[in-house]
């Protein structure tokens, strides 16, 4: 029917990415009231493509009782339903039966982009007032005399003040801003130089003088907004992106009442003494400890650790922490702003690193670029004076000066390159969230890795299934696909035909196993010791680095299993692209020494740290940076958002905890590690085509200033001089586009999770 | 110079109302979704608008 209608294998395939699907209560808790008993909510459905999505998600959503009305945005992958009445309608299932996966995500604040909406009216504005004074202008040029010089003098001086006030009304308040707290950046030469050649236009025009800097005054606004308003879209795009991911911490919890009542509270409203149901799938809300219920909880976003561990009644569970397996009733001990959450949130404000302190190439060039030209027109005007002793005549030449030093180039030079890197960088999946991060990135000297999320994709892969007789595979993997242990999730993909028993009846036993019935045989897959009762321990214990799982047939072990951590595809390619551009690389994980070994030796990590505590992780970027290194820090779980807070620049995959994601630099969004050095490949050039950029600018500079100072500037100079630096370094800016072709890091899209990336594409 | 008395007020009105007519379009949300704006197109509606 259409180009992506999605398919059972698409289904198949996110299906080991997705956690539950977000109760009702949770969308309930996510939606915002519109007033009149209306409410909205808004899903991100990441595979929408085409119009036949927007059609028969539209349709299928509208016709289910209470929902007014249901709208997609094919540009941001989002769905708003307008709905009514106390039920929730159940939207996220029709949109699975269509085959669309849809999450809530971070609510918006809901004020809408401000800064942007201003940016696109200024440009507006500064385009129309710049292309009709650049008209009027070029009749002065060609010879207009007199009184029709004149009239087109005023008529310009009278547009240049709604591109002034609206325009100009950004710069102006930046620098002020700047000049406020004692800094100097780009915007103030730029609003000294155009306030003064307004002014001094003005004063001409009313004398019946013959140069008028209008056009240079509005038409500088209007080149140096678009670069501001391109580098603006890009940002807010990634941004879009990353919000648009799937929200990881859960969003409050079915609290159980004294008298049996059940509320869903949101997080924030839980108290210590609570107690609290969580099925399983779901993730613990806020630090507990078990009063009822044994299940395996997955660990591996909150401690590094790849082997999910049981759970039984008096247990303690960190929040964050993924139940997998059996419901489970605990009993909070701490609120959310006590929790292991918050304490990772406070750690990473504490170490908030060497970011804090860096000053954008911009801001330093601006900060010695300024002065000088003052300096320039200053001694130029104090030359004439002394020279002819002519006041107007030295001033006019004065502010000439100013107005061809003024930094359009200058302001394009980093702002452009940006915008192109960024967008290189988008089509590759990964997110750049702002400016400084990628200058950042190019000075970086050494790579610190996570394991278990990061240099590994967290999820066990079955290693020995070649050795395993097929049709005790297959009945393995049909008792496999009731559970969603990471194990069972991975032998769940063995699943075939050969011949194996028909499964009657299941049963999942949190902690052991599972455990079926088939033509009178009783079947266990899971603990060693639970599956094989009437074996006799020993022998073939020694299998893999997750312990032994065994399939039982009535008490006697048929299989053994092993697992391994799966590495994330390209990631010792990417450690050793890393490593070949000079970067020393180390692993620092929560895990144990030896899972952290083998990882280690396999992708040729030279050094390890294991079993590292969040507060550990700090400790040793800190280290580095004392020595002098700028590190790079590239990591998932919970357990290193506070590390990504104190490096020098962090990455994140698109499956790291939602504080992780906002907390680093970069994110990507595809599966393989290739997107690291893709990103410090192109960062690095991008810093090299910044560098080149600066050096035309003030080569323009030192080629035009002296005209300026022998007073033989004119308008129609200016114009042209201002506006062949620009295209010169937009030109050069856009030669990064030109490497793509030759980049040795291309990332292939992996079949998995790929989508993900490509969904984000959104242009 | 008569003629200009008249020329540049209608050049200057015409470019007003381009530049007020991209401002209402920014404002009334047409360029929200355009990549949704380019499909829509292709869909078929029910006669009676949505909204």
């Amino acid at each position: 029917m259409s180009c992506c209608a999605p398919g059972a294998e698409m289904a198949l395939d996110l299906g080991s990415v997705t956690s539950i699907l977000p109760s009702s209560q949770e969308i309930k808790l996510a939606s915002r009231s519109l007033g009149g008993g209306l409410r909205q909510t808004d899903l991100s459905v990441p595979m929408v493509h085409c119009g036949a999505c927007i059609q028969s998600i539209e349709t299928a959503i509208a016709k289910l009782d209470h929902v007014d009305a249901a709208r997609v945005n094919l540009s941001t992958k989002r769905v708003s339903i307008r709905w009514h009445g106390e039920e929730v309608p159940p939207f996220v299932a029709t949109l699975g039966r269509l085959g669309y996966q849809a999450h809530l995500f971070d609510p918006e604040v809901e004020e809408k982009d401000k800064t942007l909406s201003e940016l696109i009216r200024a440009v507006a504005v500064g385009g129309f007032a710049a292309g009709n004074i650049m008209l009027l202008s070029v009749s002065v040029w060609s010879g207009a005399e007199g009184a029709t010089r004149d009239l087109f003098h005023w008529v310009s001086a009278l547009i240049a003040i709604p591109a002034l006030a609206f325009a100009g009304g950004i710069y102006f308040r930046s620098a002020w801003n700047a000049l406020r707290h004692g800094r100097m950046n780009m915007d103030v030469p730029i609003a000294v130089g155009v306030s003064l050649a307004y002014a001094m236009s003005l004063y001409e025009t009313i004398n019946h003088g013959d140069h008028a800097y209008f056009d240079a005054s509005v038409s500088l606004l209007f080149f140096l907004l678009i670069g501001r308003t391109l580098e603006h879209v890009m940002r807010e795009r990634a941004r879009t992106a990353v919000k648009g991911l799937s929200r990881l911490a859960s969003r409050g919890a079915m609290v159980l009442g004294d008298d049996g009542t059940r509320d869903y509270l949101p997080v924030c409203e839980i108290e210590p003494g609570m107690k609290m149901l969580i099925a399983a799938g779901e993730r613990i809300p806020v630090d507990g400890a078990i009063i009822h219920g044994t299940s395996d909880l997955d660990c591996s976003l909150v401690s590094g650790e790849s082997t999910p561990s049981t759970v039984a009644p008096g247990g303690v569970v960190q929040a964050g922490t993924l139940n997998l397996t059996g419901p489970l009733m605990i009993e909070a001990t701490a609120a959310a702003k006590d929790s292991f959450l918050a304490e990772m949130v406070r750690l990473m404000e504490a170490a908030e690193g060497g970011r804090a302190h860096y000053r954008r190439i911009a801001d330093r060039v601006s900060a010695l670029y300024a002065p000088v030209v003052h300096l320039t027109a200053f001694v130029t005007f104090i030359g004439w004076m002394l020279a002819s002793g002519d006041w107007h005549r030295a001033i006019t030449i004065a502010i000439a000066v100013l107005i061809i030093t003024c930094p359009c180039a200058l302001g394009l030079a980093v702002p452009i390159v940006q915008v192109v890197a960024a967008r290189r960088l988008f089509e590759n999946g990964v997110m750049v969230k702002d400016g400084s991060a990628m200058e950042r990135l190019a000075t970086i000297d050494a790579a610190v890795f996570d394991k278990t999320g990061t240099l590994t994709l967290g999820q066990p892969r079955l290693v020995n299934a070649s050795s395993i007789d097929p049709t005790m595979l297959a009945i393995a993997a049909d008792m496999a696909a009731h559970s969603r242990h990471p194990f069972s999730r991975a032998m769940a993909g063995f699943a075939g035909f050969s011949g194996q028993p028909k499964l009657e009846s299941v049963s999942e036993y949190p902690g052991f196993g599972i455990e079926a019935s088939a033509t009178g045989n009783t079947w266990r897959l899971g603990l060693r010791g639970w599956a094989g009762w009437k074996a006799r321990t020993g022998g073939e214990g020694k299998l893999g680095g997750f312990g032994a799982t065994v399939l039982s047939k009535n008490g006697i072990i048929t299989a053994s299993f092993a697992f391994e951590d799966a590495l994330r595809p390209d990631a010792s390619a990417a450690v050793k692209q890393l490593k070949d551009t000079g970067l020393s690389v180390e692993m620092l994980s929560g895990d144990t020494a030896r899972a952290c070994g083998e990882v280690a030796e396999i992708l040729g990590v030279d050094r390890f740290v294991p079993a590292m505590l969040p507060s550990g992780k700090v400790e040793r970027i800190e280290t580095l940076a004392k020595g002098g290194h700028k590190v790079l820090m590239v990591g998932d779980g919970l357990n290193d958002t506070p590390a990504l807070g104190a490096a020098h620049v962090s990455i994140a995959p698109a499956t790291a905890a939602d504080i992780g994601r906002n907390a680093a630099d970069f994110v990507f969004l595809r599966d393989s590690l290739l997107a690291v050095p893709l990103a410090l490949d192109i960062s690095r050039k991008a810093g090299r085509l910044i560098r080149q950029n600066i050096a035309i600018a003030i080569v323009y500079n030192t080629v035009a200033v002296p005209i300026a100072i022998l007073g033989h500037v004119t308008p129609l100079i200016a114009a042209v001089a201002m506006s062949a630096s620009s295209l010169l370094v937009i030109g050069n800016a856009l030669r990064l586009r030109g490497f793509a072709s030759n980049a040795p890091a291309r990332i292939a899209p992996h079949n998995r999770r790929s989508r993900i990336g490509e969904w984000a594409r959104m242009s | 110079m008569t003629t200009l008395v008249y020329l540049i007020p209608v050049a200057l009105f015409l470019g007003a109302l381009g530049l007020s007519g991209f401002l209402w379009a920014l404002r009334s949300g047409q360029y929200e979704d355009l990549d949704g704006a380019a499909e829509r197109i292709l869909i078929e509606r029910d006669d009676k608008p949505e909204r």
